[in-house]
């Protein structure tokens, strides 16, 4: 429509080339969107059968309410549920006060050379990879939770993945608090000062309640990466099939499990089966949280609208 | 009709796209992952295929550089993916050797299925060089391993908990233990699961009082050998039959091998290949097993 405007205002001898040009473009374009739509639907088509596969000799009541994993003659996977959940929810106790903090910094706080400085850095982080992560974890957090903690044990658990993870979702939260913090009108801020509020109370009963579905945003979409991280989660949780008894016992998630098991478990069992059906739990899982980003997000649009 | 000249010219790119793409995804579907190549026939060339165990996987890899440079017309592909997946592969035809560290499981008996026993793995138990306990009978190693003993002092050890460290239930290492340490029971679920020989051994080198197992092959400084029922993992005691943890590695094939992948495995089971190279990786010739 706007390509057919613009083109019409070109000389008539050319139009023919470009025209053809756009259009070229256009197919282009169209068919790469086309082609991410349909690899993205076959993935949930693809992991969605193979996982409901499993349901064909496993109960799903003993899938999702037992405890007792043991291919091939059980197959509960409470632990694993009940794992990814407690270390998602563990990180964001970490990760969120952590980052809100530092996006009040960032926009509020900090002078423009400072920000300067910082800014780049929290975005650095997200370059780590995690399997850095999960060396620091298994190096540092790990002999430190069991030698001055748990006095004992193994120190692998919920702990050192949740504080983990919580350090790896701080990059996050804070580019999306910050970013909504940001977006909040200015003389909502100055109203606020001119009332004689301190800075304070400024941005604790102004600025902090006026962004909030943007820093909720943000920490829907870091509970997502928190709850789909694999590889650093893997290394410091222990890996083993079994509800945790204290925040430093080893146990498991969907993802620590899925990549512990892959490697060997047989194509077209039911072992194989439920691992497919954890993946596709989890998919669901993000999925439905990223239905919630964008249902906030259309919040935000409207009340600032309004606003 | 210009207009027209240049819809078509659209349309017809969009086609020749879609077709282009949908094109490839056929091919792409229809070419089997890795066609069986016995060419045989006269002095060997073609194309041998394996996958599977990660165990065996540096022999095997070894085996086929040295294969290929005595015999330029042969191309030989070596993969990982684990024991199951060598064995369903091969079982398939998708590959012509499928390596395994465990024997034929039930589900896949009866397919033609050629078994050619090509190294013997051993395996040692390892503890935390802290826990100062040089002996296990296999009474108190199953103890151990299914939970039932907790702390060191029940087998004569300092006054400290255990942790056991684990491989994953899909481990073909972890189907040896419990096949011959523990008679086949399981291992308590209260281990630290680990999926790798290295992640074993370092756990098990950062973690006091932890005990796991590894492949001989692995054995170093910094964790601690036990002895099993009295006897010392050394290369002697299992040929001699003495020290009971070990495993065969296997190759299997579908039917008889025949041609280049015939003489591959003749190659590997060859005496020079055997004594030359097995040692040097951990493993212990077949050859030299008396049974």
């Amino acid at each position: 429509m706007n390509t057919h405007a613009l083109v019409g205002r070109r000389p008539p001898a050319r139009a023919g080339a470009a025209h053809a040009w756009d259009r070229l473009n256009r197919a282009l374009f169209v068919f790469s969107a086309a082609a991410v739509a349909l690899t993205v639907f076959a993935i949930i088509l693809f992991l969605g059968l193979q996982g409901l596969a499993a349901f064909r000799s496993i109960s799903p009541l003993e899938f999702f309410l037992s405890t007792r994993w043991q291919p091939p003659e059980q197959y509960g996977a409470a632990t694993f549920i009940v794992g990814s959940l407690a270390v998602t929810a563990l990180a964001l106790l970490v990760g969120a006060p952590l980052g809100l903090a530092g996006a009040i910094v960032l926009s509020e706080l900090a002078g423009p050379r400072l920000r300067a400085v910082l800014r780049p850095a929290v975005d650095l982080f997200v370059g780590i990879p995690s399997v850095v992560y999960g060396w620091i974890g298994l190096t540092i957090f790990v002999p430190f939770i069991r030698d001055r903690l748990a006095g004992g044990g193994s120190g692998f658990g919920l702990l050192a993945a949740g504080v983990i993870l919580g350090i790896m979702i701080l990059p996050t939260v804070i580019g999306i608090a910050e970013d909504a913090l940001r977006a909040v009108p200015r003389p909502l801020v100055e109203g606020s000062l001119a009332l004689g509020a301190t800075r304070w109370q400024t941005i604790w009963r102004v600025l902090v309640p006026a962004a909030r579905p943007g820093i909720l945003a943000g920490i829907i979409l870091a509970m997502a990466r928190a709850i789909g991280e694999t590889m650093a989660v893997q290394m410091v949780i222990g890996n083993s099939p079994r509800l945790p008894v204290s925040l430093w016992t080893p146990t498991a998630t969907l993802t620590s499990e899925i990549v512990t098991e892959m490697g060997n478990a047989p194509y077209g069992t039911p072992w194989a089966d439920a691992l497919f059906f954890m993946a596709f739990l989890l998919l669901l899982i993000s999925l439905g949280l990223i239905l919630a980003v964008r249902a906030l997000g259309r919040r935000a649009a409207y009340a600032s609208g309004r606003g | 009709m210009r207009v027209h000249g240049r819809r078509h010219v659209g349309v017809v790119v969009a086609a020749l796209l879609v077709f282009t793409v949908t094109a490839c995804a056929r091919r792409g579907a229809q070419t089997p992952p890795a066609p069986g190549g016995e060419g045989g026939g006269g002095a060997v060339s073609g194309k041998v295929t394996a996958a599977g165990s990660t165990a065996l996987l540096p022999l095997v890899q070894q085996a086929a550089e040295e294969f290929m440079q005595k015999n330029p017309g042969v191309t030989v592909n070596v993969s990982g993916g684990g024991s199951f997946t060598g064995l369903t592969q091969v079982a398939a035809g998708s590959v012509d050797i499928g390596n395994s560290d465990v024997d034929l499981p039930p589900e896949l008996q009866g397919k033609n299925l050629v078994d050619h026993r090509v190294a013997v793995a051993p395996f040692v138990l390892v503890t935390h060089p802290g826990v100062g306990v040089t002996n296990l009978t296999k009474e108190q190693a199953k103890g151990i391993f299914t939970g039932k003993i907790t702390n060191w002092r029940e087998v004569g050890g300092p006054d400290q908990a255990i942790t056991v460290v684990d491989r994953p239930r899909s481990s073909g290492s972890r189907a040896t233990i419990q096949r011959i340490v523990l008679d086949g029971a399981e291992v308590t679920d209260r281990a630290v699961v680990q999926d790798s020989n290295g992640k074993v051994r370092a756990t098990v080198a950062s973690t006091p009082g932890s005990i796991g197992y590894i492949d001989a092959a692995y054995l170093d400084q910094s964790v601690k050998g036990v002895a099993f029922e009295g006897v010392e993992y050394s290369v002697d005691a299992v040929i001699r039959g003495k020290y009971p943890i070990f495993a065969y590695e296997h190759m299997f094939t579908r039917g008889e091998p025949a041609g280049a992948t015939k003489a591959f495995i003749e190659y590997i089971l060859s005496p020079d290949f055997q004594e030359r190279v097995l040692p040097k990786m951990g493993f212990i010739p077949v050859s030299k097993m008396s049974r």
